[in-house]
């Protein structure tokens, strides 16, 4: 897929925020590729971790917003606590997420519509730790 | 009619239909602030006879007048003061200064359900309302609620299933809905304390001997004869019935 | 030596056997965990937007209960709670303008926040401070030759600030089930990730996990997981045995709370365990191991 490189798009507004929500300089990051190498979702991600930093590195903002990857991350900071660069990048895909969110408004889950089941039988916790990710 | 009563009944019909007072009797004046527009109200109103003072004429936002239907949800701030806050009209006094506006419904979504066919377990509360689940603790249900219900604890309650502690803390909910208008969560918290209270009667609460076999006498017929005599009665020996029966009442 | 607690929303549901198994090995052992009188959900994961503090709301109304009672420290038995509320400190810790912030938005309840004299502790760093000789004369069900796989999953060990234990391969809990008399086996995905809170709308990468983590345990030894997060026991005990239905190839083994394998060991009335709340049954293999 071709990226575009223009100025406006490289410093886009977003790349700043991932950094100020997700608490991380995510731009110390070299590719080493540890996050991803670790991470327990990889497989079912259409960009690695990784790969989702770089973009964001080049500012390509709309490449990861549409990117299944940030949904599918399990917030297990297996990645953060390996990353020899010091990057949070659990907290860089939070980021992401919040940024669709706010300036979305869509949830990326509905909650009335999970099955009534599953909601009999889930521990709290599930429930609760996913509608605070996935929904705003 | 002499004149002196005829200017005496003038002098009445000037008088304010709220107060009771003659407007030149008044002392004490407020000034609060409805939809935008100021108005000159005696003090001492509660806030929906200010309104009334003032001429509105209220269908909505008015029921039982006496701070148990929860229709007449009003919201408002004091002049000079950041803090919104959240009253019944027919309860709260008019103040000095107020901004308000009523609040005449709360989109609220009640789910179906059928008590019968429910099973008493931990998380009946989170099949209908899953969102119960992203509430934030901001504790902001609690402030906006003019009964002073502890809003946000019977949610967290809610969430583990604690039907008992539901119940018990949500008992004074009138369903006026301004803890749902403001919750960041969107919960529609008296929704799920209903509920709650519904299933804690139905499968929680002990049962009590002799409501349990009154019942079952009213539903063998034991009473019938007495109520159709009270069908029968006319208006007139009805009122009369009940200001005998109002006179003998136990004072407790 | 009485100790605060906080239970957390799921330890009065799903993971009641857990509350009641870990309450008991406390007092055997002399603690007594008083609950905090009022409590609200933490939040179950510490928030990772750092410029939203109303999701800080939650953990800090738990603390400022917990400093209202005058003790110092504060226990937590679920991974996820322990997590938060030692997040959160921290936070508070470190952002003293955050802290006024939030105080600020208290002010109306009247109430004073702040994040100095309180200490979160979890159930088995509480356990691995205790005289291990006293523990061990307290066993009754000595030398059980079951193998167990301690499952320690995410939010125990990471991040690194709050880890209660080495972070890639922590022994805490290897060492507790060895005390009580248990063969403890090593593979390697214990500190590895169920997918958590993926089960609600992605429950194939819970499966794929799961899967991983129990073929791994088995090939090496293991015939039973012991673990201390609510979320990681649902997802294990359910999705495994769903993994059976669909391949008989795959071998489930129950997934039991560290403190239900305690109280046996300490010889407590088996009926603290409500064995009817595993999916998995576990009672076979304790009768045959002798624990019941
Ligand atoms: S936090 Fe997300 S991206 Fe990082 S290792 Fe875990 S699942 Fe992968
Ligand atoms: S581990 Fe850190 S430095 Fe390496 S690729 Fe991932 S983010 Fe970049
Ligand atoms: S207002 Fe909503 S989010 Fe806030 S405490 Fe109440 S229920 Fe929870
Ligand atoms: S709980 Fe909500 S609906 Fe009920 S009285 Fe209070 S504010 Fe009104
Ligand atoms: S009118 Fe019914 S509560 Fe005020």
């Amino acid at each position: 897929m071709a990226i575009n490189l223009s100025r406006e798009i490289v410093h886009s507004l977003e790349r700043e925020k991932i950094k100020e929500i997700g608490n991380t300089n995510f731009y110390l990051c070299y590719q080493c590729g540890n996050c991803s190498a670790g991470c327990p979702c990889a497989e079912e991600m259409d960009i690695l971790p990784h790969r989702a930093v770089r973009l964001a590195q080049l500012g390509q903002f709309s490449r990861l917003i549409e990117s299944k990857a940030i949904w599918v991350c399990a917030a297990c900071i297996t990645c953060s606590v390996r990353c020899p660069r010091g990057v949070d990048i659990a907290g860089f895909m939070e980021a992401c997420r919040q940024i669709v969110l706010r300036t979305r408004k869509v949830d990326h889950l509905s909650p009335v519509e999970l099955d009534a089941q599953l909601l009999k039988e889930l521990p709290q916790i599930a429930l609760i730790n996913n509608f605070r990710k996935f929904t705003g | 009619m002499s004149e002196k009563n005829l200017m005496q009944k003038i002098a009445d019909s000037n008088k304010s239909v709220i107060s009771g007072v003659d407007d030149l009797d008044i002392e004490l004046w407020i000034k609060i602030y409805f939809l935008g527009r100021e108005y000159r109200v005696p003090a001492g109103l509660t806030i929906m006879q200010a309104l009334e003072y003032a001429g509105y004429f209220l269908t909505r936002s008015c029921g039982c007048r006496a701070g148990f239907c929860g229709a007449c949800s009003t919201v408002y701030r004091i002049k000079g003061e950041y803090k919104l806050q959240f009253a019944m009209a027919c309860q709260a006094e008019a103040m000095d200064g107020m901004y308000l506006v009523q609040l005449p419904f709360a989109p609220a979504e009640k789910r179906v359900y059928s008590l019968d066919h429910e099973e008493y377990s931990a998380n009946t509360l989170l099949k209908y309302y899953p969102e119960i689940a992203r509430c934030l603790s901001c504790n902001t249900c609690t402030k906006s609620c003019p009964q002073g219900i502890e809003v946000m604890d019977y949610i967290n309650a809610a969430l583990r299933g604690d039907y008992k502690q539901v119940a018990e803390l949500s008992f004074d909910c009138i369903q006026c809905g301004l803890c749902a208008i403001r919750c960041p969560a969107d919960i529609v918290h008296y929704n799920v304390a209903q509920l709650a209270r519904r299933l804690y009667g139905k499968y929680g609460m002990p049962q009590v001997k002799n409501l349990n076999e009154r019942a079952t006498e009213i539903e063998e017929g034991v009473y019938q004869g007495e109520f159709d005599h009270l069908v029968a009665l006319s208006n007139d020996e009805l009122k009369k019935l009940y200001v005998e029966q109002q006179k003998n009442k136990e004072v407790y | 030596m009485e100790i605060s607690y906080y239970p957390g929303c799921s330890l009065k549901t799903s993971a009641i056997n857990f509350e009641r198994t870990a309450l008991s090995t406390l007092e055997e052992l002399g603690i007594y965990a008083l609950e905090l009188p009022r409590w609200n959900c933490c939040g179950v994961m510490f928030s990772q937007s750092a410029d939203n503090l109303m999701l800080q709301l939650a953990p800090a109304r738990v603390i400022m209960e917990a400093r209202e009672t005058g003790r110092k420290r504060l226990l937590t038995l679920c991974s996820m709670c322990y997590n938060t509320l030692k997040r959160s400190l921290l936070f508070f810790k470190r952002n003293g303008e955050k802290l006024k912030k939030i105080n600020a938005f208290l002010k109306l309840e009247e109430r004073d926040f702040s994040a100095e004299g309180v200490e979160v502790i979890h159930l088995l760093t509480l356990l691995s401070e205790l005289d291990t000789s006293n523990f061990k004369m307290k066993i009754k069900k000595i030398k059980s030759n079951l193998k167990v796989a301690s499952y320690y999953g995410c939010l125990l060990t990471r991040p690194r600030e709050i880890a209660l234990d080495g972070v890639e391969n922590p022994q805490i809990m290897e060492k507790l089930l060895e005390i009580a008399g248990f063969q403890t086996v090593n593979y390697p995905f214990k500190t590895d990730c169920c997918a958590s809170f993926q089960v609600v709308n992605r429950r194939n990468v819970v499966k794929k996990q799961i899967r991983k983590i129990v073929t791994s345990a088995v090939r090496n030894g293991a015939e039973i997981f012991a673990l201390s997060c609510p979320l990681c026991e649902y997802n294990l005990d359910s999705v495994q045995q769903e993994l059976a239905q669909e391949d008989e190839t795959f071998t489930p083994i129950p997934v039991l709370y560290i403190s239900q394998l305690l109280s046996l060991a300490l010889g407590q009335d088996p009926k603290l365990n409500d064995f009817s709340l595993h999916r998995i049954d576990p009672r076979p293999l304790f009768k045959e191991k002798g624990l019941l």
